[in-house]
């Protein structure tokens, strides 16, 4: 038998109710389940960021549910939630509005299927002051809004919304999409409506774009090449634009002369609107810097995702931001100690056990795996979340999830 | 099937599918196969660090080919690179690297969506009409992505009227249309989301970008349990000792005595149950998945070890052979 002191990671899945076997030697400084609590006590935006597939959108709703428990005034912005779990939140459409959740949907009383709830139910709150909101990014609206606020007049903002190069820009374009999520972060906190936004981030190939969203858009309306085609008679820039036109000429061989009048049209009636565009994007920085916002890192124990999360950790540090809280779901459990070896080797042919053994391989890849994790990101909170027999789409299912984040 | 047959379908296999179900490992195991049945085989990354180059234990992947192994190379293909070797044989030598460096690339592809994909889809064009390869595998960005990439070309056409890009976007729409020169292979898990996605994806490959479909690889599937859960009940008797306090339901309590063999079967019989849970589940998928979508599917089973190398790989290009000769 492997002895559990050897790793520091060995019960992963504390919650008594699910894992088949608890070690003994679980401390409080593994697994600290209050400081979970007190960040959705606390904190007034949470951004969950992690890799695909990991369940971020899931871990999102949990944080914003547990948050309206404990009588927050929660909202959750989910990009491109599951089916099923859009219909859980009763989210049909891509909205600008925050939708209301009926408290009978989600308020602990009601969810008597799973038995752990009344446990992440018995904080300060109470249900009767806390509320649930969500809503499904739309990022055309958040952005034309955007526009509209910042331009002039109405006339101008009509000039940009009916630009080919605009519409083009305003799908989901590179950067678009985390922008506005940003910037929809932004409307929601200054609307003083919530206590506490929970933002899904999109599913980006590097979860970081979240992070540069601002500076990347404002780089694509910075662009040296089109500030420079739009003053071409300043003199101070015509010898650039000598060869920015060459560049040009270049350009509109390859793709044609229309679009690049578009994109210069589209250029022409954003000037003006910049200064808006930036002052906006540096609020959305200091919003991301300020200490009321916490990044939580979702994973599973899965290589590409170990590695981007602890990727991630990195670049948020580089930035002085630190990781409030870090959640590895879809664990295997851990299914007692035995060394997978020693059963193979004591099974004499019988499947139940060389199935023990297996699983026991499973477990201790997967905790070789996050060991490595945690000694890499440093973070106040750390949740384990096991893996399920099945998907997480309803209430009952979240309510689950959340037992193995705020139950001490 | 025959393995050799299959991989000489169509020159350029797209593999795609959501971010995390395994598309580099099916891609690197499907190139594996391949190489078997004779043929040599070019992998295109498109969004690279994808770990391809790390599980054949080599260098990461350039724009310049490298080899991975006899008669299997790999290279990548970024759309910033795409663009520079499309001006240059396009006698834009001159203007190239500026064009690429100025950030010019990101106003066009913003201009004209689809650029970007475009040129990558136009260098894969290219490598296929000079016959680099027996078999040219693209390792597609993540589904919801892919559909974009894959209708990049008709986009185009909508959008630009005139030049070299519409004529480019012209010949990839060819390639992409034609089954005999190019399919696509989508790779899922045996859960309700992504086969939810896989099913959503299919329709809009084949009905929305017009390209035709392989058969459907899932991954991370769990074998048959076998006599598994005999075999649990048999514990009892056996040199284990009674399992008074196991309780065969996933999410019993565990037993806490100190009877170590009692817990050990207390495990095995915890352990079968969440496994057959598992497998049950995924079965449903699976059946589910057959009946919204008429394609053949072809599963792989779930790996014990921790990282994917060499040896994993061949595995998964055991199972893959296995599937495509049940085909």
């Amino acid at each position: 038998m492997t002895s559990p002191t050897t790793s520091p990671t060995t019960s992963p899945t504390t919650s008594p109710t699910t894992s088949p076997t608890t070690s003994p030697t679980t401390s409080p400084a593994e697994y600290d389940a209050n400081a979970f609590v007190l960040l959705v006590d606390a904190r007034e935006i949470v951004v969950c960021c992690g890799t695909g597939g990991v369940g971020k959108t899931t871990t999102a709703a949990v944080i914003a549910i547990e948050a309206a428990r404990r009588g927050r005034r929660a909202v959750v912005v989910t990009i491109d939630p599951a089916r099923r779990l859009a219909d859980a939140l009763g989210l049909t459409e891509l909205s600008d509005e925050p939708k209301q959740i009926d408290p009978q949907i989600w308020a602990v009383s009601d969810v008597s299927a799973s038995s752990s709830a009344s446990s992440s139910a018995s904080g300060s709150g109470g249900t009767s002051r806390g509320s649930l909101s969500a809503l499904m990014l739309d990022t055309k609206s958040t952005f034309d809004k955007l526009v509209t606020e910042h331009a002039p007049d109405p006339p101008a903002a009509q000039r940009i919304l009916d630009n080919r190069f605009y519409r083009n820009v305003s799908g989901a374009l590179g950067g678009t999409q985390e922008y506005m999520a940003m910037e929809k972060l932004y409307e929601l906190h200054a609307s003083g409506s919530f206590d506490i936004i929970v933002i899904d981030t999109p599913p980006s190939r590097h979860a970081l774009d979240f992070l540069d969203a601002p500076e990347r858009l404002m780089r694509l309306l910075d662009n040296r090449m089109f500030r420079l085609l739009m003053a071409p008679t300043k003199t101070y820039m015509k010898v650039a634009s000598v060869a920015l036109q060459a560049l040009l000429r270049t350009v509109s061989r390859v793709v044609g002369r229309e679009v690049v009048d578009d994109a210069i049209a589209f250029f022409q009636a954003f000037e003006g609107m910049e200064e808006g565009f930036r002052l906006r994007a540096a609020k959305v920085q200091t919003l991301i810097d300020d200490p009321a916002t916490a990044f939580v890192l979702v994973t599973a124990p899965r290589r590409d995702a170990v590695d981007e999360a602890a990727y991630f950790a990195q670049r948020l540090a580089t930035n002085g931001l630190a990781v409030a809280g870090l959640i590895v779901n879809r664990i295997h459990p851990p299914f007692g100690d035995a060394d997978p070896a020693e059963l193979r080797a004591r099974a004499g042919g019988n499947a139940a056990l060389l199935q023990l053994a297996d699983m026991r391989e499973i477990a201790l890849r997967e905790r070789t795996m996050l060991e490595g994790l945690t000694g890499k990101i440093p973070s106040d909170a750390v949740g384990y979340v096991p893996l399920l027999a099945h998907d997480v789409h309803d209430i009952a299912t979240l309510t689950s999830v959340a037992s193995h984040l705020f139950t001490p | 099937m025959e393995l050799r047959q299959f991989c000489s379908q169509s020159r350029v296999v797209i593999v795609a599918g959501k971010g995390g179900v395994g598309k580099t490992t099916v891609t690197a195991a499907l190139a594996l196969a391949a190489t078997r049945a004779g043929l040599s085989v070019l992998i295109c990354e498109i969004e690279g660090k994808s770990g391809l180059a790390a599980a054949f234990d080599s260098a990461a992947l350039e724009y310049d080919e490298i080899e991975l192994a006899p008669t299997l190379r790999a290279r990548t293909i970024a759309p910033n690179d795409a663009m520079v070797d499309y001006l240059e044989s396009h006698g834009m030598k001159r203007m190239s690297r500026r064009l690429a460096n100025s950030g010019a690339l990101d106003v066009v592809a913003t201009a004209v969506p689809g650029m970007k994909d475009i040129l990558v889809l136009g260098k894969i064009k290219s490598l296929e009409q000079e016959a680099i390869a027996d078999l040219i595998i693209v390792d597609a960005p993540a589904a919801g992505h892919a559909i974009t990439f894959l209708m990049a070309a008709q986009g185009l056409l909508d959008a630009v009227r005139v030049g070299p890009i519409r004529k480019q976007a012209a010949e990839v729409a060819e390639l992409l249309h034609d089954p005999a020169r190019c399919q696509v292979i989508l790779v899922t898990l045996p859960e309700e989301t992504p086969v939810n996605e896989l099913i959503e994806t299919a329709y809009e490959v084949e009905e929305r970008a017009g390209v035709a479909l392989g058969p459907v690889v899932i991954n991370g599937c769990l074998a048959d349990l076998g006599t598994a859960v005999a075999d649990a009940t048999k514990l009892g008797a056996s040199q284990f000792g009674a399992p008074e306090n196991a309780s065969p339901e996933f999410g019993a309590p565990a037993f806490s005595g100190d009877d170590i063999d009692a817990r050990v079967v207390a495990n095995a019989h915890a352990a079968v149950a969440f496994q057959s849970e598992r497998r049950t589940m995924q079965q449903a998928q699976l059946a589910r998945l057959a009946s919204s979508l008429p394609l053949p599917q072809i599963e792989l089973p779930q790996l014990l070890s921790a990282s994917i190398g060499r040896p994993e790989l061949e595995a998964l290009a055991d199972a893959l052979v296995q599937g495509i000769e049940a085909l």
